[in-house]
This record gives C-alpha cells, structure tokens and sequence, in this order.
C-alpha cells in the first residue's frame, strides 16, 4: 500500500496492461512531442522572434518620427498614422494608452515594432485575439500582414496599475 | 525515546509521535485559515468580475486579487504541503518529527512572511498582483514577507529529507520508503529547487525595491520568477498525486499494482517538468523561438507521460482492491460499489477526473508555442489554473482532510451528511466557473481585469456577446465553490473544536 513500505524487490515487469496503457501514451506524448516543432518550421502561426534592446527615450523618438511623417489625422487626440509598407512601424505601450492609431492596408506585410516605455503591458489584438508582451526595454518585431479589414482594437491584458482597464488603442485596416 | 510519546490511531493503524502530530496540526490550521482568508478574497474578486454583479471599487480589486493568489496559492497549500511533509516522513513511517524545533522555525516564518504579506497588500502598498512583475514596484516589506515565507517553507521541505534519514536509523523503514513518502519526496525535492529560484529572484527585487539594486531586466525576472512561479505548481501535484495514493490506500486498500511504474512517474516529474516552465514567455521578446521550443516541447510532454500514468496506476489500484472486497459482478460493479458517501473516497476521484480533464488537457493545449498567442493573458489561462490547483489540488487536499482530522487531531467529523456532498458542491462549482472562464477567454477577454467593458477608456470596445453567458457560467460556479469552501472551512474547524473525540486504544 502507499502508506507502507513496499515488499523488498517491487521492480518488477509491467503488466500487460500496464505495457499497454504506457505505450499508448508514450506514442501520444512523442507525437506531440516532435509535432510543435515540426509545424513550427511548416507552419505559418509562431510568435514572432526578432528583439532588439532599445531604450525608452529612443523608442519614443522612433514613434514621434513615424507620426511627423506618416500622420493622416486624429482621433480623441491620437493621431492617426498610415504607414508604408516598406518602413518600420512602432506602437508605445505606456500607462495607460497604446499610441498611435495605425492604419494599415490588407494584404500588405508590415514590420511592427512594439516596445513600453514604463511597466509590461499586454498587447491584445481584438476581436482576433492575438496576444504578444510588451515589455520595457525590448523592441519586440511582429511581421503583420492583415487579412481582412475593419475595425480592430487593442486591450491591454497585462496589469499594469489602477488605469489598466481603460488602456483601449485602435486599429484600421482598409 | 519514551514510548509514551507515541500513540497508536485506532482507526488508521498509525503510530504516531507527539512531536509530528503537533506539526502536522498546526500546519493544517494554518493552511484551513489562509483558505479560508483566499476562499473570502475569492468571493469578492468573483463578484467583482461578474459583469452583472461588479461588487468591489477599483482599487480593491486589484488588492484583494493579489491576496486570493497570496493566499489561496502560495499560503494554503503550502501550509497544507508542510503538514504533509511531517504526515508521511514520519506519521507513516511510525516515527517521530526529528529536530521537532526546526519544523518550529519553519512554521513561524511562514507565519510571519504570510502575515506580513496580508498586512502589506491590505494596507494597499503593494498592488502588484501575485507575480509582482518589475518594474512594478511595490513595498520592500512585501518582498520581504514573501522571502520570509520562502525561506520558512525551504526548510519545511529540507525537514522531510532529515526525518527520512533519521527515521531509517530507527527502523521506521528498512530499504524503500511507502509510495506516498516516495511523492512527497519527489515533492520536497522539487520544492528545494523552485524555492531556490524564488530567492534567485526575489533577494534581488527586494534590494532593487529599497533603491540598493538600479534596475531588474523585466525578462530576466519573468524568466527567473516562473523558476519559482511554474514549478512551484509542480510541487502541488507531486503532493496531489500522492495524496491520491495514500487515499486510495486508506479508503479502500488500494496497494500500488506496480510500484516500478509509479515511482518512475514521480522520477519523470522531478527531471522533466521543472524544465518546462517557458510556456509563460512563448509571447515574450528576447528568448529565441528554438530555445521556447525545446523547452516547452521536449521537457514538457515527459511530465504529461508520468499524469497519464498515475491517471492509469491509481483507479487501477482502487479498482483491484474493490474487487477483491468481492464486488467482482460485470466491469462495473466495483465503481458503483465504491464508497461514494465518503468526502475522501469521493473527493480524491473529483480531484483526479477535473484535474486531468480540465486542468491536464488545457495546460498541455495551452502550453503550445501556436495555441499560446492566442490564449497568452486571457482568461482561459485562468480558467486552466484554476482547473489545476483548484479542481485538482485544492479538493485533493480537502479530500485528505477528512482522514487527517480523525487521523491526526483524533476527533470525529461533524455534519457527516453535509461533508458527504461538500467536494461534489466544491468540484461542480469549480468546474463550472472553470469552464466558464476558458470560454470566456477563447473570446479575448483578458485575465486581471477591472472592467471588460472598458469605462473610461479613449475609444469603446465590446467584446462578442457569447462571453455575457460564460461569464455568468464563471460566476454562479464561483459562487457553488465558495458555498462548498465554506462548507468544509466550517466543517473542518467544526470537527477540531467540537468533533467527538475518538476512543483511544
């Protein structure tokens, strides 16, 4: 019994049962074991990779730069940026706004750059529910190629103090 | 040694020592009233995320959540782990808690960390919800409690190993240790590691809250933390599982059908699942995609392997026993004759069908460097958790109670009929509330959120209206839980103060 000490030799074979059940799943477990790689190299649905260490100031600056350049209006007092495919694009998270709008083209493949300027935010792409960190002091690049447009809306889901609940950014696609 | 340090349970057959019974007692009171503080914590942060319901103002929220996790997380089944460390290094080994003083020492200093937690967080110094991510900084008394704590259950697992050994000098066994000694092992080992990494964390944080240290990376704290913060739940099922057995054993006699098997599965935990603690940062910057995936990948589905075989070995091991008390008629008739009216009996198969189904399946989904991105932060990862350590853990443990009360404080149990239902109530509210989150958060809606309505927010967004009906789901479970939790705080201290005490051989 478990609550006693076992008889002198206990290892003994498997059960045939037992060969069964462990077999079964050791198979199940190799598959899922050797499947999340795989379809990491096959498949087109991983995280994205790609960080830079850049600082809060330099970052900023990056974003200002875009909206000087890029701005096509405002909204609630966010501008509202329509970026060129072919440049880098930056998101601020920051308590407690994600800053600015982006408006982006579907089809095309943007470079995302998102980084915080203060404590981790979430960044939480609705309603597709896509979910990557924001992190103070990393640069962290998705590759974002919108397939459809519309309306999108990002929630921070991270906490990150009494105002998280009101950290709602926005998104076009056209 | 005095013999009459010793007496003999008449009910459980164990020889047990004042100084154990002492420890495994007062470690258990202390683990019913932080479940009791997080169970109360669990109710108002419920309410408050019920849309309908919307109790507590803002900033009580996010206080009184960073306490459920505090308590109901770290200090009850912690302090409930601690008693079972003395349960099985030495209650059922029939020896006694050597160096009784430094189990002592322990207990104060999780008592004083735990305290000190509570004080703090309630004081409203530190809002920093249960994994404190810098630079979120809150009071250096907050990280001071929580390596007081730390420290305190460091040495409550390093006890276990010193009574084993001592208890083998005194023949308390002569070669192997009993199965659910072998988990608890398994348990403390795992216990030393993750706690280890908590001070590799938390010493610095402490330093870095008092200005000594300019700054903590943010993603070397998440990396370090879910060392301490992952792991650490692989304690618990260490301990869980053993728990399982040891119930099996007691309830109806189940003895292990193949000690081999079980003993591997507890090896393959200890090597493979603390590994496996990266899910966490699968959407974090800095770690490369190749290092998340053959962390989560590789290490995790070994871990998966040895709950596939406990989830064989143990109704195995009920099912032999049941049949051989006679009820051999057809497949079934063991399961129909099993002893349902049993909290213990009942709870621990409760425990083993949610955790596996609810908590087992979604970790392992979840866990996937493709599912992650779109569940990372929402309120599925809650609902997942709390299919673990709640329905898994948590009424395990609440399952065990009602043997160590007549075992350990020799006292009957009160309102027998009540504690017959109470893991059924506890098990459907939590499974419901469970269920009712991951749905939930398949649809976005985050986890740690004030409001899903977004009141005061620049721009308004609303969520798919399917997520109205999961999160009334969450809430009337949540409130079935909190009935059955108060059920079994009433019954547990019931039984303690005014059980009737059990006739002594």
């Amino acid at each position: 019994m478990a609550i006693h000490e076992p008889e002198r030799i206990w290892w003994n074979p498997l059960s045939k049962d037992e060969r069964i059940w462990v077999a079964v799943a050791l198979i199940w477990m190799l598959v899922s074991f050797i499947f999340m790689p795989i379809y990491h190299v096959v498949g087109s649905q991983n995280p994205p990779s790609t960080t830079y260490a850049v600082s809060a100031d330099d970052f900023d600056k990056l974003v200002q730069n875009m909206i000087d350049k890029r701005k096509v209006g405002e909204e609630n007092g966010f501008p509202v940026v329509h970026p060129d495919p072919s440049e880098p694009v930056f998101v601020k998270a920051s308590m407690w706004q994600w800053y600015p709008i982006l408006e982006l083209e579907k089809g095309k493949t943007y470079d995302v750059h998102l980084s915080s300027m203060d404590i981790l935010h979430g960044f939480s792409l609705q309603p597709v529910n896509m979910n990557i960190m924001a992190l103070p002091g990393y640069d962290y690049v998705m590759k974002l190629t919108p397939t459809s447009t519309g309306e999108f809306h990002i929630v921070c889901n991270e906490y990150c103090g009494v105002g998280h609940h009101t950290m709602v950014g926005k998104m076009y696609v056209k | 040694m005095a013999n009459t340090d010793f007496r003999l349970s008449s009910l459980s057959g164990l020889k047990i020592h004042k100084s154990a019974q002492a420890l495994v007692q007062w470690n258990l009171i202390a683990a019913f009233a932080t479940l009791a503080v997080g169970g109360l914590m669990a109710l108002l942060v419920l309410l408050t995320r019920w849309p309908s319901v919307h109790l507590l103002p803002l900033d009580y929220y996010y206080r009184f959540l960073t306490l459920h996790g505090i308590d109901a997380l770290l200090a009850w089944i912690i302090f409930f782990e601690i008693a079972l460390v003395h349960f099985t290094s030495a209650v059922i080994l029939g020896t006694r808690s050597y160096i009784s003083w430094l189990g002592w020492v322990a207990f104060a200093l999780m008592l004083i960390g735990g305290g000190l937690i509570n004080t703090i967080v309630i004081l409203g110094r530190a809002d920093v919800m249960f994994t404190s991510y810098v630079p979120l900084k809150g009071d250096p008394m907050y990280y001071l409690g929580v390596i007081l704590f730390a420290v305190g259950a460091l040495i409550g697992f390093i006890h276990f190993f010193i009574n084993i050994v001592l208890s083998k000098r005194d023949g308390g066994y002569k070669k192997s240790l009993p199965l659910g000694s072998f988990g608890l092992a398994a348990a403390s080992i795992i216990g030393i590691l993750t706690l280890l990494h908590g001070a590799g964390i938390f010493l610095p944080t402490f330093l870095w809250s008092l200005d000594i240290l300019p700054t903590i990376d943010p993603s070397a704290y998440r990396l370090v933390f879910w060392g301490l913060g992952h792991s650490s739940q692989q304690i618990n099922v260490c301990a869980m599982v053993a728990v399982w057995y040891m119930t099996s054993a007691f309830v109806v006699g189940g003895k292990p059908v193949n000690e081999k098997l079980s003993r591997t599965a507890f090896v393959l935990y200890i090597l493979f699942i603390n590994l496996a603690s990266e899910h966490h940062l699968l959407v974090d910057p800095v770690l490369s995609n190749w290092h998340k995936v053959v962390n989560t990948s590789y290490m995790m589905h070994l871990a998966v392997l040895a709950s596939m075989i406990h989830a064989f070995a143990i109704p195995a091991s009920m099912e032999v026993a049941l049949r051989k008390q006679g009820h051999t008629r057809g497949l079934f008739e063991w399961l129909k004759k099993a002893p349902w009216g049993n909290p213990a009996f009942s709870g621990v198969v409760i425990s083993i069908v949610l955790f596996g189904f609810l908590g087992g399946i979604t970790g392992v989904i979840f866990g996937t460097e493709q599912f992650s991105i779109i569940r990372h932060n929402t309120f599925a990862i809650t609902g997942h958790f709390h299919g673990t350590v709640v329905a898994g853990t948590t009424i395990a443990f609440m399952a065990f109670t009602y043997l160590l009360i007549p075992y350990i404080f020799n006292k009957e149990i009160i309102w027998k009929g009540f504690a017959s239902v109470q893991p059924w109530l506890y098990g459907v509210g939590v499974a419901t509330l469970s269920i009712g989150m991951m749905s939930a958060g398949s649809f976005g809606v985050p986890r740690r959120h004030y409001d899903i309505t977004f009141s005061g927010a620049p721009f308004s967004f609303t969520f798919d209206p399917a997520i109205d009906m999961f999160m009334s789901m969450m809430g009337v479970g949540g409130v079935l839980a909190v009935l059955g939790g108060v059920l079994y705080i009433v019954i547990a201290f019931g039984s303690i103060i005014f059980g009737k005490k059990i006739e002594q051989q």
